[in-house]
């Protein structure tokens, strides 16, 4: 009998599982949608890279066979920025989680949207600090208990579609866990694109965020994201903002064009400086 | 060119600092010698004071900094009231004539003025009077030659300007090698002489 | 390797020392520098906004310094030669991608000219009391290179040679000016290309197959491969293995972190540059780096002249620290006198290797301008006493 394989193995570092993710959590199904993503795409894999910052969706680029980087807490659109304009034939990925991007990197997101880096984002949100205990995050819902928000918490969360749309980004879109195909698709599209895309991911984090606030295991959530969400293409994000198992909309907000930073550079500098400038295409040094 | 302490002062938009490099970069680059320059940085640099300091040397200078000046260029009465105390016994004091009004000298100082801002304005544009002043600091302080000083200001300003700025430097060179110096005397009179002389010009 | 000549301005100039650290990177091959504005550091970053367009390099300006200290490295690991330039307050918030830089064992520059701290401090004056933080800065422990310059001159050729430690043991190498020689213009004669060693990149020439990002052999230097060439490699700051994968336990920990300081320190000798004069006979040597040493220099003429032998010793290389040479002097040296423009950071270096055997006397400043010759001299007397 042959072996029977799961097709996504030659996309992982098989010699590091298991991985670390708890029982029920989201992480592991939008790295299957990751890889069929990859799949289908057809892109070259020597030339994907992937750059998490640090947490429990940090330690994807660990689990993915890419040249991957597993950067400092909040910095990893920063080094992505980096990495991207010294090999512009890199396809950058960023793959981190809420708090990681839009608390301790919250500045490097809006920046890098504003500039329009050619930067693919993927932001795993599970509502929560998951990887230090369950503390709030920036995307914490109100009324949601957290190991820092014994009481609930009342401090208002981040709408993240609107955040990055407001910033610049030219392609945005949220989906669930549940959402296995509809991921797949639009990381695809964002792989395709042009210019700072941002894909935001609700995710379940049994441990603490459902247990805490007594929401039950993962297929629990799995039937909530079922239930209530709901897709909009085309949404206004400013009427995308997420509250305490309340609905979600989900679907693409926004899907635009604008040059890149790259572009905008090759652009003011060939224009100001004629022949005297000198294009770059990889900064590799000897 | 032995060691030589230099300090110009004056205030903000009147090119001190451009001088200084001028003089440093003729000294370094054109006459094959050493120079450091530095300068005071900061807000007290813009619009109100301003001094570079210029050590000029035919061996590498160690110690960067300017405490006895041999010459002090002054181009504002503010300039001249701070730094002229620090000047060097029988050193070399040039001034802006119409900026600066000179009242007490260490004895044996050598005072040479120069309408700077009035010949620049002649030549049609009051902000080369720095170039003015660094041509009669060529021909009056004779350290080094009046070519390297042109090449160092043809090097230093922008090209549309460079013409202009060779010929309000070729004035104060030429107004430099006619001058005559006061010679500053420890004597009540003859100090009162010269705050006059000056006062009235 | 010989420098690329698109990038050298071989000739005479009259620069200062930002300028010629500008023009120093760029002798060196770096094409990608990230940074963010503070003086007195900025005119670096200016210099090179301006000049590399033409040489087919990037300048980005970040949103903070926390941003620009990483950026470079992503630079780096896509092929390029990077650095970025700050001052006091920045230095503080890179400290976060040292370590990382460090752990990683990232190629590349970090320049601190330094100001008047703490906190926001003496933006436009001078200071020298940086010196600790550049090497124990970041958490954990490590090992750096922390180069001195003392003239614009030396802003040029340390530049150079910091890339040039950077990618020959794989470590952030910081150079370490101060407000003085970042603003102080002087003659800076730039050879030509040729002229001009640079240590190259230490790519690995195994095929992907058989490449693990930190293995080493007897340099204790492991061998780099680029992002985009096939490799997929996993580059972590977790305490990892030879293959970059996370290894939680005590022998990893140590092995590596072992590794990343003993690859420096037993190289100390080759590393830790100084110049000496008429310490031989000296019965004091006065210590000194950077703007100091050249205050210092006045000082020790004038003891010369009231007839005491006086040797100077100038760091070049503050981290790692010449020990072996200061353990020598302390061996027939009276006393060392060590001034710095702070509170006493170096001077703990001599004292701990003078052991006991000759006495050390600190001349403190407390920043914002440089020492009187005067007080060095007056040091250097009592020492001699």
């Amino acid at each position: 009998m042959s072996e029977v394989r799961n097709p996504v193995e030659p996309f992982l570092r098989m010699d590091r599982m298991p991985h670390i993710w708890c029982p029920g959590c989201g992480i592991g199904t939008t790295v299957n949608c990751f890889t069929r993503a990859l799949i289908e795409s057809k892109v070259d894999l020597d030339h994907v890279t992937i750059v998490s910052g640090i947490g429990c969706t940090g330690r994807v680029a660990g689990y993915v066979k890419l040249d991957s980087f597993h950067t400092t807490h909040g910095r990893a659109i920063p080094f992505a920025t980096g990495l991207k304009l010294a090999n512009p034939k890199l396809n950058v990925i960023v793959y981190s989680g809420d708090g990681d991007l839009s608390a301790i990197g919250g500045n490097h997101l809006i920046h890098a949207a504003r500039r329009n880096i050619d930067l693919k984002i993927v932001c795993v949100n599970n509502l929560i600090y998951a990887m230090t205990g369950g503390q709030t995050a920036p995307t914490t819902p109100n009324d949601a208990v957290t190991s820092t928000a014994p009481y609930g918490s009342y401090e208002p969360a981040f709408n993240l579609p609107h955040l990055v749309e407001a910033a610049g980004a030219v392609y945005v879109a949220r989906w669930t866990t549940y959402h296995v195909r509809q991921l797949a698709r639009s990381m695809q599209e964002a792989f395709a694109k042009k210019g700072f895309s941002f894909i935001e991911v609700l995710s379940p984090c049994p441990t603490l965020y459902q247990r805490r606030n007594k929401l039950g295991d993962g297929l629990e959530t799995m039937k909530y994201y079922k239930e209530k969400s709901k897709v909009r293409n085309g949404a206004p994000t400013s009427e995308v903002g997420l509250t305490m198992q309340g609905e979600i909309i989900v679907g693409k907000f926004v899907d635009r064009d604008r040059p890149d930073y790259r572009e905008l550079m090759r652009h003011r500098l060939a224009e100001t400086l004629g022949d005297r400038y000198v294009e770059c295409e990889e900064l590799v040094c000897s | 060119m032995q060691l030589t302490e230099i300090r110009i002062a004056g205030f903000g938009g009147q090119g001190v600092i451009l001088s200084a490099i001028v003089i440093g970069k003729a000294a370094c680059i054109f006459h094959g010698g050493y120079a450091t320059m530095t300068q005071s940085f900061g807000p007290e640099a813009r619009g109100g004071a301003c001094s570079a300091q210029v050590i000029l040397s035919d061996e590498p200078i160690l110690y960067p900094y300017v405490t006895r000046p041999d010459i002090l260029v002054v181009m504002s009465q503010e300039a001249y009231t701070r730094f002229s105390p620090e000047l060097k016994d029988n050193g070399l004091l040039i001034i802006e004539q119409d900026l600066v009004r000179v009242s007490e000298l260490p004895e044996g100082t050598r005072l040479f003025s120069v309408p700077a801002t009035r010949i620049a304005e002649e030549l049609g544009k009051r902000m080369v009077l720095n170039s003015v002043m660094v041509g009669f600091f060529g021909a009056v302080a004779g350290l080094l030659d009046p070519d390297s000083l042109r090449k160092a200001i043809a090097d230093s300003v922008p090209a549309g300007f460079r013409e202009l700025n060779l010929r309000a430097f070729d004035r104060g060179f030429d107004y430099g090698t006619a001058a005559v110096p006061l010679v500053a005397e420890n004597s009540e009179h003859e100090h009162e002489h010269a705050a006059k002389y000056f006062d009235g010009v | 390797m010989h420098a690329d000549p698109r990038g050298v301005l071989t000739g005479v100039h009259f620069l200062d020392g930002d300028h010629a650290c500008c023009e120093g990177a760029l002798t060196a091959g770096a094409r990608f520098a990230s940074g963010y504005p503070i003086t007195p550091s900025t005119e670096v970053v200016e210099r090179f906004a301006a000049r590399v367009p033409t040489l087919g390099g990037i300048f980005i300006q970040m949103e903070d310094e926390l941003a620009a200290s990483i950026a470079l490295q992503g630079a780096v690991w896509g092929g390029a030669k990077a650095f970025t330039v700050t001052s006091g307050p920045g230095f503080s918030l890179m400290m976060e991608h040292i370590g990382y830089a460090a752990m990683t064992e990232t190629p590349c520059v970090f320049v601190n000219v330094q100001r008047g701290g703490p906190s926001t401090g003496l933006p436009t004056l001078p200071a020298q009391a940086d010196m600790m933080q550049a090497r124990w800065g970041s958490h954990g422990d490590y090992g750096i290179i922390a180069l001195c310059p003392n003239s614009p001159q030396e802003c040029f050729d340390l530049t150079i040679q910091a890339f040039n430690f950077a990618e020959q043991f794989r470590v952030p190498v910081m150079l370490m000016m101060d407000e003085v020689v970042g603003h102080m213009t002087e003659k800076v004669v730039i050879p030509p290309a040729e002229q001009i060693e640079i240590f190259p990149r230490r790519h690995t020439s195994k095929p992907p197959a058989d490449y693990l990002p930190y293995e080493t052999n007897g340099d204790m230097v492991p061998e780099m491969a680029h992002a985009g060439e096939g490799y997929k490699f996993h580059i972590t700051g977790l305490t990892h293995d030879e293959r970059g994968y996370p290894v939680m336990t005590v022998p990893a920990q140590d092995k590596l972190v072992r590794r990343l300081q003993q690859k420096i320190e037993r190289a100390a000798d080759e590393i830790a540059l100084y110049e000496e004069e008429k310490v031989d006979d000296a019965e004091v040597v006065v210590v000194s780096y950077g703007i100091t040493s050249r205050v210092a220099q006045r000082a020790i003429e004038l003891a010369r002249a009231q007839g005491r032998r006086v040797g100077k010793f100038r760091l070049i290389t503050a981290w790692p620290f010449p020990e072996h040479r200061i353990r020598q002097l302390a061996q027939r040296t009276k006393a060392f006198v060590v001034p710095e423009l702070n509170l006493g950071q170096m001077v703990r270096e001599v004292e701990r290797l003078a052991g006991g055997l000759s006495r050390v006397l600190p001349v403190s400043h407390a920043g914002g301008g440089v020492h009187r010759p005067e007080d060095i001299l007056q040091a250097i007397l009592e020492a001699a006493s």
